[in-house]
């Protein structure tokens, strides 16, 4: 398992950041992102999972990141930060696998074997 | 996005709201199964008649697999008609395992065709994600609402400025639990509705209106 400090992961561009992620997960690595992804790169990442899916060979991933704090009202539009990224885990779906989820709270199972 | 950049935007689709006379393209957005082509086919229904359909829907995950669109869907409610461009998606998801089809009854290579097809109609509603005016997000509420799929989704929509409606379907199922879904996401409208038995419609309409008209 590897942790990523977010120092790491701003100094990439998007599309760098995604392949990274992509190369590190189908190593068989889980990734935990300090501050995670903004939006658009996460959904950059479901794309690219999509195009790496292989029979047998890699069946995708398991992302997990806490949803932003919204602030669905005009001053917060115009007000708030850029993507509001959070922690992030990333890793094979057949050995990550999400055992319970809310706002603060990722709980989640790690197995070893493939 | 700096504050003058996104105070132009927002500028830009109130004036476009203001006098533009195309209707919106709205996509429906939610995890495999969560009924979106349900609920497509139901507005069709109400609005279009005919025996119209968007497509068949299955209890297996991803039957629908291409995007699907239906142009100029008049849509009622308190007086006021909109239009909308109705944009249905394939389900998103971050793994598609072949096996899971094969549990399913489906021979191997029809598993893994079918897994192939899906990852493709993954990729496609993704990429339409930028071509959207708003969407509608459909999620199943007998399930857990802080899946990926719901998060992603949702920051795409509050990074681009654009309305979005989250649908609680499946009311009609005793496990059914609407107040999650609003407890998880406060900052956006919800309506709970079963597309299946169309309870709940009238409301949905009635936000479809408010949201994207």
């Amino acid at each position: 398992m590897d942790l990523i400090s977010e120092a790491k992961i701003s100094q990439m561009a998007s599309m760098e950041k995604v392949r990274y992620i992509i190369d590190e997960v189908r190593k068989g690595k889980i990734l935990v992102l300090e501050k995670g992804l903004n939006p658009m790169e996460e959904a950059k990442l479901i794309e690219m999972t999509m195009s790496a899916i292989q029979p047998d060979e890699f069946s995708g991933i398991e992302m997990q990141s806490y949803p932003s704090n919204g602030d669905a009202s005009i001053l917060g539009k115009l007000f708030k930060k850029q993507g509001n990224k959070r922690l992030t885990v990333i890793g094979p779906a057949n050995q990550l696998k999400t055992l319970k989820k809310d706002r603060n709270l990722i709980s989640a199972l790690v197995s070893a074997s493939k | 996005m700096s504050m003058i950049k996104r105070f132009k935007i927002s500028f830009s689709r109130m004036f476009d709201k203001l006098f533009k006379k195309k209707g919106a393209c709205i996509g429906i957005y939610g995890p495999p199964n969560a009924g979106k082509t349900t609920l497509s086919n139901r507005i069709l229904r109400d609005w279009v008649g005919n025996e119209e359909t968007m497509g068949s829907v299955s209890h297996i995950a991803h039957e629908t697999r291409h995007a699907k669109r239906r142009n100029e869907v008049s849509i009622e409610s308190n007086g006021h008609t909109i239009s909308l461009d109705i944009v249905d998606t394939p389900g998103l998801a971050t793994k598609i395992d072949f096996h899971d089809f094969m549990e399913q009854g489906m021979s191997d290579s029809e598993s893994k065709k079918r897994s192939k097809e899906a990852t493709e109609g993954v990729i496609e509603a993704v990429k339409w994600l930028e071509d959207l005016d708003g969407v509608i997000l459909v999620m199943d509420s007998t399930e857990n609402p802080y899946t990926q799929v719901n998060v992603t989704v949702i920051g795409n929509m509050e990074a681009r400025n654009l309305p979005l409606l989250i649908v609680a379907n499946k009311v009609d199922l005793p496990d059914a639990d609407p107040g999650v879904i609003k407890e998880a996401f406060p900052q956006h409208p919800m309506v709970p509705i079963s597309a299946l038995d169309g309870v709940g419609m009238d409301s949905f309409y009635e936000a479809l209106a408010k949201q994207f008209g």
